[in-house]
């Protein structure tokens, strides 16, 4: 409504009827008057016609006992455990956070590489990335799929015949099955352990940053994180007497038993998904920092900086700028992607959800809305987040 | 400003007019009009319902269909087929996309209440089965334990599989895809040990894999499905028309009355066939159709036996004997109520 024009006038010389601030408001009572009845029509007409089959609705069918099975589960789910339509819910949901919550670390690490690689002096690496680029961003992600699908499991051998690897690790076209471990009652206390590590290395990360303001005197800080993180906890465990066990995968009559078992579902859907979004990463990255002007690389090797410290410290930091805000939109499509899963038998919250829990019950209405709303929250809690990070990295005006 | 609102506008009255015609209404007068039937079928299952070289469908399903054009239209050829995965046939036949399914659904009472449909008879009696490669050693489902099963989602399959684990106090692992190629390619490709489905279904689906001699249909059978057309609720005379279509054929078997001998029956003088073929009473004007419907279907499409035999039978691919799928008369459960 900003686009109405509001021209000072001399008041009382135009009646009601033309004055445009009054129409404004009349125009916008009518739209929102109108979008109300689409949604209210829409609504009723559903419920009515629901009625009228004598459709079951409602949402009572969240503790009815579901009586179907899902392999990959993260919480427990059995149909002999009496589990409910409602914990398939949360089966499906947390197999959906799983797979993007991974795809979203591993694409960004292939997309700032590829991105940067792109730029890279070395033209074999440069035209790599290109290639790479090109060929992922130009096929369908669903034929993506299909083929990790089919590649994954093809060269895989069938669970009798499972590749052993070093570690009790097995690989077959059941997946990777790896032995499982088992945490004795004083394993938490390497968790506190570790818990305090990470805080001692965010300590020591301020106080150095501090320090090198004052003094110009630089620390190993990673080194002296690794040790703090990895090195704390680890010599807690030795100390508690290595609370810690491994159940090992046996052979069983079909497949190897115990253990746990990594499913080739998910390794594809994983796989298909960070390739696809690490390609248009790239793209945004190499952006980012193409759009980062020659003259501040120029004014760092004046300065002295090597090429390291000047893409650390100089480059990256000027192209987040712009690569923050389509890299939200990237995560997004990843999150949102991770629905086709029902392609390849991966149990996300599409696939449980809408397929087989909305099938038992024939209640599409529910069912649809409820997986609307949770990929609407996904994303809006993704974007949330990607908007506060933006925020801190946005240029501050002095 | 004033486009969208007259886009907007334009929007309201049409979602309104959408209110105003219901899709319950009255499917035959719809179908009429249509100048065709809008028949929900498998998107693809050897004998019941696929589609042959020249793109024309065949099966016994997609006779019953042809039935009911049949004796709406003595044309069988005015049918239109819609594929549908078992994932989304509900949904479109509760939407109105299509007027019936005729896609070996099973008859459960879940699906006749809380999903709003209607089953309007059974025309064909299985039950659900197991097939595993030869080479695994295994000759009964009780010794499939801690076994991967590929099957179909949405399915009641999916239901007796975890039933039947659960019964026998046996582990094992689902993998659950949205389509029935999708399921038997993962099979195929060793993802599972077992492949469960209906056991006309594995038969069909045996059919497409490369050598389907390396794998056997094991003996057990673990559950009743009873498959049958479905319509959905708030139409009695569409139920009607699909109930007795497909009891058509049925007494027609029981009768004698073959596509070959249907014209010559029109002169039979037994009471029975002469209200049948539709010279005795006006029971085809009751079903609002006309009084030959059911020599229509005969003289079009066959009884059930003759589809049977053409489509799944012991003539075709599949050679699946009639076991239950017979007569009462010979030892089956196929039994229709009589027309008077």
């Amino acid at each position: 409504m900003s686009s109405i024009p509001s021209q000072p006038r001399e008041p009382g010389k135009a009646s009601l009827f033309y004055d445009p601030k009054i129409r404004g408001y009349v125009y916008q009572i009518v739209l929102l008057a109108v979008v109300g009845f689409l949604i209210w029509s829409a609504a009723s007409n559903a419920i009515e016609n629901l009625r009228a089959q004598k459709i079951a609705s409602g949402f009572g069918f969240w503790h009815n006992a579901a009586g179907f099975d899902v392999n990959q589960k993260l919480i427990p789910f059995s149909a002999s455990g009496g589990s409910t339509y409602g914990q398939a819910f949360f089966v499906g949901l947390l197999n959906t956070l799983l797979v993007a919550a991974i795809g979203i670390v591993l694409a960004t690490i292939i997309g700032f590489t590829v991105g940067v690689a792109r730029l890279s002096n070395n033209w074999i690496v440069a035209k790599l990335a290109m290639v790479y680029v090109e060929v992922i961003r130009n096929i369908p992600l669903l034929l993506q799929l299909f083929f990790w699908y089919n590649a994954v499991l093809k060269p895989l051998p069938d669970a009798r015949n499972s590749i052993a690897l070093p570690g009790s690790i097995y690989l077959n076209n059941r997946g990777i099955i790896l032995p499982s471990p088992n945490f004795g009652p004083a394993f938490e206390a390497v968790v506190v352990a570790f818990i305090v590590g990470i805080a001692a290395a965010i300590a020591f990360f301020i106080w150095s940053r501090r320090h090198q303001m004052q003094t110009g005197k630089q620390y190993h800080n990673g080194w002296i994180a690794l040790a703090l993180i990895l090195g704390l906890p680890l010599l807690v465990f030795f100390i508690t007497g290595r609370p810690l066990t491994f159940d090992y995968p046996q052979q069983g009559r079909f497949n190897l038993t115990g253990g746990m078992q990594i499913y080739p579902e998910f390794v594809a859907l994983l796989i298909g998904l960070s390739t696809y979004t690490g390609g248009f990463i790239a793209e945004v990255v190499r952006a980012g920092i193409l759009a980062v002007s020659k003259g501040q690389s120029e004014a760092a090797n004046a300065l002295g900086l090597r090429s390291g410290p000047t893409l650390k410290l100089v480059v990256i930091p000027q192209a987040m700028r712009v690569i923050i805000p389509p890299l939200t939109s990237q995560y997004l499509n990843l999150v949102k992607n991770s629905s086709l899963a029902v392609a390849i038998g991966y149990p996300d919250l599409v696939q449980v959800f809408m397929g087989t829990v909305l099938n038992q019950t024939g209640q599409a209405v529910e069912m649809v809305s409820i997986t609307m709303a949770v990929y609407l929250t996904i994303s809006l809690v993704t974007s949330f987040f990607m908007n506060i990070y933006n925020k801190r990295m946005a240029l501050v005006e002095r | 400003m004033k486009t969208y609102f007259a886009a907007a506008l334009a929007v309201a009255a049409s979602v309104a007019c959408a209110g105003g015609a219901q899709a319950q209404s009255n499917t035959l007068a719809q179908v009429k009009s249509k100048g065709s039937v809008t028949c929900g079928v498998g998107p693809g299952l050897a004998g019941f319902g696929i589609p042959d070289a020249q793109g024309n469908w065949t099966g016994l399903d997609v006779d019953l269909c042809r039935s009911i054009a049949a004796a709406i239209f003595n044309d069988p050829s005015k049918v239109k087929f819609v594929p549908l995965s078992s994932k989304d046939r509900f949904t479109a036949l509760q939407s109105g996309e299509v007027d019936l399914l005729a896609r070996n659904t099973t008859w459960t009472l879940s699906r006749d209440t809380s999903l709003g449909l209607n089953f309007a008879g059974v025309n064909y009696y299985d039950g659900q089965g197991f097939m595993v490669r030869k080479k695994l050693g295994v000759d009964s489902a009780l010794k499939l334990a801690g076994a991967s099963v590929c099957t179909q989602q949405g399915t009641t399959t999916e239901l007796n599989l975890a039933d039947y684990f659960r019964a026998n106090k046996m582990k094992y692992e689902v993998v659950a895809f949205a389509t029935s190629d999708e399921t038997i390619k993962a099979y195929e490709s060793g993802r599972c040990d077992a492949f469960t489905t209906d056991s006309s279904g594995l038969y069909a689906e045996r059919l497409k894999l490369q050598v389907p001699e390396d794998h056997i249909v094991l003996p057990e059978i673990i559950s009743k499905e009873p498959l049958g057309p479905v319509v959905r609720h708030g139409d009695d005379q569409w139920f009607d028309i699909v109930k007795w279509s497909f009891n058509a054929q049925l007494n027609a078997e029981e009768l004698g009355i073959t596509k070959a001998n249907v014209d010559e029956m029109l002169k039979s003088e037994n009471p029975e066939i002469k209200r049948f073929v539709g010279t005795e009473g006006k029971f085809g004007e009751a079903l609002g159709l006309t009084n030959d419907w059911a020599f229509r279907i005969v003289k079009q499409v066959g009884n059930y036996g003759e589809s049977f035999e053409r489509n799944v039978g012991l003539s075709s691919q599949l050679k699946i004997a009639r076991g239950l799928n017979a007569l009462w008369t010979k030892g089956g459960l196929q039994y229709a109520p009589p027309i008077r």
